[in-house]
């Protein structure tokens, strides 16, 4: 039973991260109607930059990780808005579904072509040390995961929910033409989408990569990972992509001890197959117009 | 019900941009480039070394499997990034029959295909609930389940390594081995699956396809059965990936679930939308961009998947319909086509 406790603290951990990822691209999603594949190499490479400021600037974790986020908000926010989304969203989904992949393989390839193929080592943010305590055992970096994710979660939710501006991008979601006519200015609430998404996945970045290693492969999985979260909690509810999150990372995480460690990344995608089968709009998202 | 069929003609024609308002110059034009193409693969093998001929195979049997693609994705409007999955299916399933079991090249090929046209169908079965995203997720994560499956079954696939020296085969008790004679019979291959698609797609099956991604509504309002549409869409267009893969297993003579993965899903989706998704001559053009081109230009593959896709997003904001829409959209821009306008 300990042993299970272990495993569900360190899914919920794993999970957190997958939930800020996966809120990132349910908001776009919700705000712009952007399916974002190149959600993944969006947390693969704040990795790089963060540990190349590092490297070339000398500075710690934490000052690399502020630069990193203005870098980030920048490309992978305001440009990724301006230049890629902004021209394509009118012709629907498709075109800009094409666009992203083709900017994740840019990204995928590009990092390769700078920084190599190899997997570097990424520091911790605390370090890693196994505390004791009612029979269980649990690491300090899953506690400190956990304890970030959480806090990053709360005040995005505290955002959205209690501030004006907040509020504006919530109505921005629901239905953006009430949202003009009531005077919000629909396109900068959804360029503050765009910034907190990249501000998400840098987030997400630093807290996963000391256990995925700086790959620049990373984002495959890691993308793969953030849609399941955002498609088995619900697409269009900032709740059910927290939810799926945390989802997928318990059953990840259970499934990888109990059934078979080499199907791990089995068993969300099993549960992703179901829920668009038999409930597409997600487990906890509100159903929604069918869309063609 | 004449009124009926011309309605879906009518409706047909004006989303088919690219093969039914070409002027006569146009269509003339692309007879010549299709006849001056044929002669010269005819003579490569006069002029080339043996690995230009096996990028050329390459070429031919990629192509098969992105027509397959195109067929889901262009024709009936389905989008699937598992393509590549079908190709890993039906590469293991025939080396195995073959190189395993003893089979014959032949049944070995017909049994893979048939293989993949059936699970092929099965994951039609989402398709007829979900769109659009869902229906690209659910494919995604079929291609992951797959590769897994390939990677982690060491005592069927050979694990992560894979099954090496895949004998190139005989067929009619003739030797393929030379890099020639398996050129020749690609090229035929490639010849035989596009006069099929060729004319599955002037035949009702091809009409019901594109009405089925124009206006489903529509489409099962005059009487088309969008299940069985969707379900062969998906089946027959992983089926020709699934002869594709027991082509490539021989052509590379090594197999292994890199091969397979997402990536190369996500590439084969980009070859469609550069040649220009549902058309004929776009896989054609769609393959050459990503495995000829790269080697004319002498790029390493890493520096020209960057090139490529800069280039595909840059095509993509421009041409929404892929190189092979580029001469339409001339035509259409200088001579102020009524036709095109209105559609």
């Amino acid at each position: 039973m300990a042993i299970f406790f272990q495993l569900l603290i360190a899914g919920i951990a794993t999970g957190a991260i997958y939930a800020l990822i996966a809120v990132g691209f349910a908001l776009l999603w919700q705000t712009s109607g952007t399916i974002n594949f190149a959600q993944g190499e969006f947390v693969m490479a704040p990795g790089f930059i963060i540990l190349g400021l590092m490297a070339f600037l000398k500075i710690g974790l934490i000052p690399a990780f502020i630069i990193t986020v203005l870098i980030t908000a920048f490309f992978f926010g305001y440009l990724f808005k301006r230049l890629l989304v902004e021209p394509l969203i009118e012709y629907g989904d498709f075109p800009l579904v094409i666009a992203t992949i083709g900017l994740g393989i840019l990204l995928k390839e590009g990092t390769k072509l700078v920084a190599g193929a190899n997997a570097l080592s990424f520091p911790e943010v605390i370090p890693d040390q196994i505390l004791r305590f009612a029979g269980l055992r649990v690491s300090t970096a899953d506690l400190a995961v956990l304890a970030i994710a959480v806090l990053i979660i709360i005040a995005l939710q505290l955002f959205l929910n209690r501030s004006f501006v907040g509020r504006s991008m919530q109505a921005t979601a629901q239905n953006a033409n009430v949202a003009r006519i009531l005077g919000i200015n629909v396109d900068r609430m959804i360029l503050n989408t765009f910034l907190i998404n990249a501000v998400l996945v840098t987030v997400g970045a630093l807290l996963i990569t000391p256990a995925y290693l700086a790959k620049f492969s990373n984002g495959e999985t890691l993308g793969l990972l953030a849609f399941m979260a955002a498609i088995v909690g619900g697409f269009n509810q900032v709740r059910g992509a927290l939810f799926g999150g945390f989802l997928i990372g318990v059953l990840e995480n259970l499934g990888a001890f109990y059934i078979s460690s080499s199907y791990r990344t089995a068993f969300p995608i099993i549960l992703l197959i179901l829920v668009i089968v038999f409930k597409p709009e997600g487990l906890f998202g509100r159903s929604e117009e069918r869309r063609i | 019900m004449t009124e009926q069929t011309s309605e879906i003609n009518q409706h047909i024609q004006g989303a088919a941009l690219v093969e039914d308002t070409s002027s006569p110059i146009l269509r003339l034009t692309g007879r010549a480039v299709l006849v001056g193409v044929v002669i010269t693969l005819l003579l490569a093998p006069m002029s080339l070394s043996g690995y230009g001929l096996f990028l050329l195979s390459l070429w031919a049997v990629t192509t098969i499997a992105v027509q397959g693609l195109n067929l889901t994705m262009g024709y009936a409007g389905k989008i699937s990034l598992a393509q590549a999955s079908f190709m890993g299916i039906g590469a293991y399933t025939s080396t195995l029959l073959i190189q395993g079991a003893g089979m014959n090249f032949w049944l070995g090929l017909v049994i893979a295909t048939l293989v993949c046209t059936a699970i092929g169908a099965l994951i039609g079965f989402p398709a007829l609930r979900v769109q659009g995203h869902y229906l690209a997720f659910v494919t995604l994560g079929f291609n992951e389940l797959v590769i897994l499956v390939l990677r982690n079954e060491d005592w069927l696939t050979g694990g992560p390594l894979g099954i090496l020296d895949i004998a190139r085969p005989s067929i009619f008790g003739f030797s393929l081995f030379e890099p020639a004679r398996f050129y020749y019979f690609c090229m035929v291959m490639l010849a035989l699956v596009s006069l099929a698609m060729w004319y599955m797609i002037r035949s009702p099956w091809g009409r019901a396809f594109k009405a089925l991604r124009d206006n489903p509504f529509r489409a099962e309002s005059l009487g088309l059965s969008t299940t069985t549409y969707t379900l062969l869409a998906f089946a027959i267009g992983s089926g020709l990936a699934g002869i594709a893969g027991a082509m490539l297993a021989p052509l590379v003579e090594f197999i292994d679930p890199q091969s397979f993965g997402l990536q190369r899903s996500l590439i084969f989706l980009l070859m469609v939308m550069v040649g220009g998704r549902g058309t004929l001559a776009g896989p054609f053009i769609g393959v050459f961009f990503v495995i000829l081109l790269p080697e004319w230009l002498r790029f390493t593959e890493e520096y020209y998947l960057i090139i490529f896709s800069i280039f595909v997003i840059l095509l993509i904001i421009f041409f929404p319909q892929g190189v092979a829409g580029i001469g339409p959209y001339l035509q259409k821009r200088f001579s102020g086509d009524q036709k095109n306008e209105a559609s």
